[in-house]
């Protein structure tokens, strides 16, 4: 079904909007996005007259396939955060849903938010806003493990030891606080601590805008690595399309909330069909010139 | 250094803890200690003297020993007072948590009880509840506690406020943890420090307050001894015998000021900004010492003076203090500017970008920072050698800066027209009307919209690449000579920064102000610059044209950072991470500073420092196998 002023057709196709088991084969969708709204403030005010709510997200649909990469780019203040905070489950939609598996979620219920964050989880822009400066990196890794998978103290050292050395760290590392650690390495345990408790999906907002170009290369390299290694879905916010380029398979193109275009990534950065894209792409080359 | 280390660096907060200590040790004591019973009557003498037989401080009204009973009486006034105290930071405390975690309506409601409480004076607030509980000590110490709860909800909301919006917070929504989980583990333990202080700086008040109930008759009953009912007791008797109140009083008085020491010491001891090594007043201008001359032997030589140059820099470094000692910070730094000429910085964080940039007007931070060596020159005269009036003129006039994020420099109280006027340096008889002409033709010439309506706007009402443009339109106020721009654009989306860009470009050509631009995109800086020097662990390691560094870098450092970054169109570039982190100040290698990391390595180039070597075409270099590995690329 699709709503007047829906998000436009994408190059892909169609997801299907089935339910149940039938949707778990590879190609249904594992999350979507059915034209999913935020709005904040506005309302009456207690003096004078209401406010305009200010709509964030506007009616935004897409379906994200297992092992897929997509892109979501977009100029600063165009409502990707808030749609990848949605995804996740940190803010309600106003209108529209979040499904998981085929099936819609309610995601004003805690369990229902619960189901969701078992399979998806994020990763922040600012590394060392993400990491709570009075717990160990290691403690911090853990807590997913506890509150979502409820494993013993071993299995979840374990567990901890090998997600520092899929990142690049070493495991004794996991014993040391926050500010003993650079941007990147921060950056690359908050992947870490994504991974933690085997999601399906990763949602990562404007995970490198943070880090300069060396340590950025890094953690792009960690992120290709999971690309392609790990069947991994990921979501990849940025406003920068180079990076997006380097890494993503799809994208989508927002703008005041609403999505402008959406198709293979290299499509449509090389070529794009949308005015405001070729307006991204053409500052982006004329900076790379 | 441990807070306890920091503590005891400061003489007050030492006797402060000195006299705490003292007071608790005889308090708790007490029981032991070889008094008289506290309570015990002796009509026969009362009123005694101090040094009366048997009783070293005389005996009150009754006879009573008055040591036995300041002593007792210590111990139950500092027994109430840390007692309500406790209570206070645990209501307040977790008011203060539960309104900023939950915020809207919860915020609302329970900060405005916490309103209420605070609009009544606390003597008639703590009088009200002991009028409705009825007099005693306990409900004096509870009415104390209620009235301070405010004061802890506040300063833990105020905090907490900011750490609830942090991703860590989120990050352990994700993770599955129930809100008082979250609360507890994540939010807690950040508040801690100030809940701690905030007790510590208001025990010594409260003691004082839950006194003036009793000395009101409204906390201990008799026969029980506290300080306050101590002094009550000793009022009715000043003028015959003034030892009885004078004794209480003493306590009291020394009790209550070593308290306030140990807080202010503690509070100061927690500021994570005291934290430094050096500690001191800010400086206004960077302090310069160039004691050990003739530290510009490296390659100063090699960038030779520049004919008409409005800026030229010779051999500039600046050292910070750090626990274990001075290091520099960026050394031996060298370039010059034509006028209208744009010089590009480039170099991973940490390289000494932002320090090059600000040791130019004196700008980087003292404490700690030392320029230990170099010059400055701007129109003939040495900046390093400037009176501070001097500096100041120059600062704004000449030299101008433009900074990553103008949120943090802009007054956020004050409109834009007349941040912008107060940048202007008026000319002679020049009116506020001229003055604020010229701010909206500055705002025009930016590039700003609708200037009208801006000049009205406070700073968060506008975008981020607006603020920028009011951060330009500043630094332009009086023409300086030279525009100074550390990262203006990392915080821009690419179309953002595409105008912004655009806008330096324009001022170049327009103004013929020299530009240098701080950036870590070399991308961006050959973009808009005509030269670029590449800076790695505070030394620039290679410097030259900006097309030909981009395309053809000779460092193998400059190559790899290229290297490194992704460039649109082409996907699948592969992005060759640089292994490992650049060196700490402290810890900078002998030799070339890259070695560790560099491919090309051998022994030669970690026996001694390397010179910045002219590599003709204009360029100059900072590696001794340039040449071999050109010929390798080629
Ligand atoms: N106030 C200070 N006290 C001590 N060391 C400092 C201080 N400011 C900077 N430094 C040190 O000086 C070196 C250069 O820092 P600088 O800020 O110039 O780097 P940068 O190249 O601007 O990095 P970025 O890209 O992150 O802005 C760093 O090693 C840094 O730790
Ligand atoms: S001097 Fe040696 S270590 Fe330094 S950059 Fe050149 S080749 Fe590498
Ligand atoms: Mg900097």
């Amino acid at each position: 079904m699709r709503l007047p002023g829906d998000s436009p057709p994408p190059h892909a196709e169609e997801p299907s909007a089935g339910r149940g088991l039938e949707a778990r084969n590879a190609s249904s969708p594992l999350l979507e996005a059915r034209a999913v709204t935020r709005s904040f403030g506005g309302g009456g005010g207690w003096f004078g007259a209401a406010r305009p709510a200010l709509v964030a997200v506007d009616r935004v649909s897409f379906a994200l396939r297992p092992g897929e990469t997509l892109g979501i780019v977009g100029e600063s203040g165009s409502g990707k955060s808030t749609l990848a905070r949605m995804l996740v489950g940190l803010l309600q939609p106003s209108a529209g849903a979040v499904a998981l598996d085929g099936e819609t979620l309610d995601l004003g219920r805690s369990g229902d938010r619960r189901r969701l964050q078992r399979r998806v989880q994020m990763v922040f822009q600012d590394p060392a806003s993400a990491m709570n400066p009075r717990k160990t990196v290691g403690a911090s890794v853990e807590a997913p493990m506890i509150g979502l998978k409820g494993w013993d103290a071993a299995r979840r050292k374990a567990r901890v030891a090998e997600l520092f050395t899929r990142v690049g760290l070493a495991p004794g590392h996991a014993g040391r606080h926050p500010h003993e650690f650079s941007g990147g390495q921060l950056q690359r345990i908050g992947v870490a601590r994504a991974l933690a408790a085997e999601p399906a999906i990763v949602v990562l907002d404007e995970p490198v805008s943070a880090l300069d170009v060396s340590v950025q290369a890094q953690v792009l390299a960690l992120l290709r690595e999971l690309r392609d290694g790990s069947g991994l879905s990921l979501v990849f916010v940025s406003h920068d399309l180079a990076v997006v380029e380097a890494l993503c398979d799809r994208v989508m193109v927002m703008r005041r909330g609403r999505v402008v275009e959406e198709g293979a990534c290299r499509t449509v950065l090389a070529a794009p069909r949308e005015e405001y894209t070729c307006e991204l792409v053409d500052a982006a080359r004329r900076l790379a010139a | 250094m441990s807070v306890l280390a920091r503590l005891l660096r400061q003489p007050f907060a030492v006797a402060g803890l000195a006299l705490v200590l003292g007071f608790v040790a005889l308090a708790l004591a007490a029981p032991f200690l070889p008094l008289l019973d506290p309570n015990a009557t002796e009509p026969a003498n009362r009123l005694a003297a101090p040094g009366a037989a048997g009783h070293l401080l005389g005996t009150d009204q009754l006879g009573r020993d008055i040591l036995a009973r300041l002593i007792f009486g210590l111990r139950v006034s500092l027994a109430v007072g840390v007692a309500a105290t406790l209570a206070a930071a645990l209501v307040g405390g977790i008011i203060g948590l539960v309104a900023a975690f939950y915020g809207r309506w919860v915020d609302g409601a329970l900060m405005r009880l916490v309103d209420v409480l605070m609009a009544f004076p606390y003597l008639l607030l703590a009088l009200a509840v002991v009028a409705a509980l009825g007099p005693g000590l306990t409900n004096a110490a509870l009415a104390i506690a209620i009235v301070n709860v405010p004061f802890f909800a506040r300063a833990v909301r105020g905090q907490a406020l900011g750490i609830v919006r942090r991703d860590y917070v989120a990050a352990a929504r994700l993770a599955g943890f129930s809100d008082l989980r979250i609360l507890v583990s994540e939010v807690l333990p950040n508040v801690a420090p100030l809940l701690i202080v905030t007790a510590a700086t208001t025990i010594g008040w409260m003691i004082l307050e839950t006194a003036g109930l009793s000395f009101l008759g409204l906390g201990a009953q008799p026969p029980q001894a506290d300080l306050g009912s101590m002094l009550g007791d000793g009022r009715k008797v000043v003028a015959a015998a003034p030892h009885v109140a004078a004794a209480p009083g003493v306590v009291v008085f020394v009790l209550v000021v070593g308290l306030n020491l140990l807080g202010d010491g503690l509070r100061d001891a927690l500021d994570p900004r005291m934290k430094g090594a050096e500690t001191g007043v800010p400086q206004p201008a960077t302090r310069v010492e160039r004691g050990r001359a003739a530290s510009g032997t490296l390659g100063h030589e090699a960038s030779g003076a520049l004919a008409n140059s409005v800026l030229d820099v010779r051999a500039l470094s600046t050292a910070f203090a750090t626990p274990r000692g001075s290091f520099p910070a960026i050394r031996d730094v060298s370039f010059a500017l034509r006028a209208g000429e744009a010089l590009g910085i480039v170099g991973e964080s940490g390289s000494g970008k932002s320090v090059t940039a600000l040791s130019l007007a004196r700008l980087a931070p003292t404490p700690p920072g030392t320029i230990v060596s170099g010059e400055v020159r701007i129109g003939g005269d040495d900046v390093l050698d400037l009176s501070l009036d001097a500096l100041r003129r120059l600062r704004g006039d000449r030299i101008a800066y433009v900074f990553q994020d103008p949120l943090t420099t802009l007054n956020p109280l004050m409109r834009i027209d007349a941040q912008i006027v107060e940048a202007i340096r008026p000319g002679p008889g020049e009116g506020a009307k001229a003055l604020r002409a010229r701010a909206r033709a500055l705002m025009a010439d930016v590039g700003l919209p609708d200037p009208g309506r801006i000049a009205r706007a406070y700073p968060h009402e506008l975008s981020g690449g607006q603020r920028q443009r009011v951060g330009v339109a500043m630094a332009l106020a009086n023409a300086p000579d030279v525009l100074i721009a550390d990262e203006p654009t990392t915080a821009l989306d690419a179309t953002t920064q595409g105008r912004i860009l655009e806008l330096f470009a324009r001022i170049r050509r327009e103004r013929g102000a020299a530009l240098i631009f701080v950036s870590h995109d070399v991308g961006v800086v050959a973009h808009l610059c005509d030269r670029i020097a590449v800076m790695y662990a505070g030394e620039i390691v290679e410097e030259g044209p900006a097309r030909a560094v981009a395309e053809r870098p000779l460092h193998p450092y400059a190559a790899r950072l290229i290297a490194c970054a992704p460039q649109l169109g082409q996907p699948d570039k592969p992005l060759a991470p640089i292994p490992g982190a650049p060196p700490a100040i402290d810890a900078r290698p002998d030799g070339c500073a890259f070695a560790p990391r560099c491919d090309h390595a051998i022994d030669a180039c970690r026996a001694g420092p390397i010179p910045l070597e002219d590599a003709g075409d204009d360029r100059r270099v900072r590696c001794i196998r340039w040449r071999e590995l050109l010929g390798e690329a080629a």
